[in-house]
């Protein structure tokens, strides 16, 4: 008896002691990750002060993926999880960091700091929501969440940011039988513009989307169209007000009516409340339900608007409008666009900076070149140790890492062959989604709904209906496999 | 690896979704949990942890009692009684 006992008692201290070691390690990749950083920084600031400005995009890169992680903040979850399973919690984080977001750049649109600029509108965005937004489902993830559940260890995600990055660069210079769903006005507007021939502006069928359509259109902000004269008032009340606030609160107002009303009412049918008070009651246990992802929502809402003010201030010192400028004042010639550009957003943004790695890849293996607009007029092919925003995306996968680890939550996770390959297809739809709807989740959606721009809405329909159809894709799926179980 | 629903005794059941990343793990709990009996218990073993975040929600509207949150190196595993 007292030897079992004996036994017992060192088993349970040998896993008191493993449980104890895991901790240990990983506070020391922890601290070992944000060291990282911390040293690129310092060194890269001794080399030259301009560097300082791609440091700022791991920073806030960081902020983001510990703030992803620590929330679980997935856009692609925003929508499904409501479809799916009728749970409205990421839907209302997203709401929280949208309505904050917008506040904090309005402070920053009404200083003139703001870095944003309105993407074209028309029905583009609604087709790459769609695009996209079945992409995300697929996936398994949007293209934020995708970084933070890299962060996790989660393989499975690894295998859609690579799908993501190639599929763009393949989509933005693809020919051949592309080339035979262009419609000629298209063809005709693009070689209107006298573009260099060395972006083959009638070539392929991205070149002539951009140059021949997406050019052709315009692009706004709430705050112009309700032409207030201070800066301030029209940034607050077109921006933030009546292009995030009123449609958040709807929104809200109607995921609560159709997903959380039902069992709210029954819970509470205990106490006897009833009335407008009980649903006001409702609508605020909703937006209060899960505390860390109002907490994350926060903290992205708040860094989000800062990211621009302080690139924007950055720019102001060093006199530059593009990173492309201090790259090649620093000496990096190398992969600047003809207009000695690098994509710079100068604000959060994930697709174009992880389709520049596969493109720079293959560019250096000589089976890609930058023959195109995507590439050689917008968006440059960097090294990606020179590419800010691509330096940012790294941060946000290592940022979710720092969080995972410290929170004991990393766990290096090998996918069935079933999600490898729907990771693989969903990745490619993003990317193509991406790129028809110029920008993610965040770049498309996120950002432009925040600063004011109706074109964000118009992605976030699609969205809304790739995701709701993917998602009856899945339940006829799962439906079919359980089917096969047959245990009852 | 595929996913593994079976009956591990009366009113006992298995669902194991390891390697399955987000919306699987939360469609495959729900959909078992509504094929099962009110009071029969579901063993969920699942490694994917932003699927958690939805589970507990999913259940706490529902009114399923999550009886267990078990957490080791290859996953979690949890036990659901239905309501």
């Amino acid at each position: 008896m007292a030897s079992t006992e004996g036994e017992v008692s060192a088993v349970l201290q040998s896993t008191e002691a493993a449980e104890t070691n895991r901790e240990r390690r990983n506070q020391m990749w922890a601290f070992g990750i944000v060291g990282f950083f911390a040293l690129i920084t310092i060194w890269s600031y001794a080399v030259d002060v301009r560097y300082v400005y791609l440091a700022t995009y791991i920073w806030f890169g960081l902020v983001y993926g510990m703030a992803l992680q620590y929330g679980r903040f997935c856009m692609a979850s925003a929508f499904r999880d409501l479809f799916a399973v009728g749970v409205p919690r990421m839907t209302v984080g997203i709401i929280i960091a949208l309505v904050l977001f917008s506040l904090v750049s309005a402070v920053v649109t009404g200083a003139g700091e703001s870095t944003f600029h309105p993407i074209p509108y028309g029905y583009q965005n609604v087709i790459g929501g769609v695009i996209f937004g079945l992409g995300m489902v697929f996936a398994g993830g949007c293209a934020s969440g995708s970084l933070y559940k890299s962060g996790e260890g989660t393989v499975a995600s690894w295998i859609v940011i690579l799908s993501l990055s190639f599929s763009q660069t393949w989509f933005a210079s693809a020919g051949g039988w592309l080339n035979d769903l262009v419609p000629a006005s298209w063809t005709a507007s693009a070689a209107a513009k006298n573009l260099p021939a060395v972006l083959s502006p009638t070539n392929g069928w991205y070149n002539q989307y951009m140059a021949g359509y997406i050019w052709n259109l315009r692009a706004t902000t709430v705050a112009e169209l309700t032409h207030i004269k201070s800066r301030y008032l029209a940034a607050f009340v077109g921006n933030s007000l009546l292009n995030t606030i009123i449609p958040a609160v709807f929104i809200l107002a109607v995921v609560y009516v159709i997903w959380y009303r039902k069992s709210h009412l029954k819970n509470i049918a205990k106490t006897g409340a009833k009335g407008w008070r009980a649903e006001l009651r409702g609508y605020w246990s909703m937006i209060s339900a899960s505390r860390r992802t109002a907490i994350a929502g926060l903290v992205i809402g708040v860094a989000a608007g800062l990211h621009m003010w302080v690139t924007e201030g950055l720019r102001h010192v060093f006199g530059v409008l593009n990173a492309g400028e201090l790259l090649q004042a620093m000496g990096h010639t190398s992969g600047l666009s003809i207009q000695n550009t690098v994509f710079d957003p100068g604000y959060w943004y994930i697709t174009t900076q992880e389709a520049q790695w596969s493109g720079w890849l293959l560019h250096v293996l000589g089976v890609h070149d930058m023959r195109n607009i995507f590439y050689g007029l917008q968006n440059g092919l960097p090294n990606p140790l020179l590419n800010p925003p691509g330096w940012m995306s790294i941060a946000i996968i290592l940022g979710s890492s720092v969080m995972a680890r410290l929170s004991n939550e990393f766990r290096l996770k090998l996918p069935t062959l079933e999600t490898a390959i729907w990771a693989l297809l969903g990745g490619a739809l993003m990317g193509i989604g991406a790129r028809i709807g110029i920008g993610c989740n965040i770049g498309a959606f996120f950002i432009p709904v925040a600063n004011g721009d109706p074109s964000g809405w118009l992605f976030g329909l699609g969205l809304g209906i790739g995701a709701y159809v993917c998602v009856q894709f899945y339940n006829w799926w799962i439906n079919r496999q359980m089917a096969k179980e047959d245990i009852f | 690896m595929a996913v593994e629903f079976k009956k591990e005794a009366e009113g006992i059941y298995l669902l194991n979704v390891k390697g399955y990343v987000c919306p699987h793990p939360q469609l495959f709990t729900k959909k078992s949990l509504e094929k099962m009996k009110s009071g029969d218990i579901l063993n969920l073993v699942f490694d994917n942890p932003s699927s958690a975040e939805s589970i507990i929600s999913m259940c706490e509207a529902e009114g399923n009692e999550i009886m267990e949150r078990g957490k080791d190196d290859s996953g979690m595993r949890w036990r659901i009684k239905k309501a």
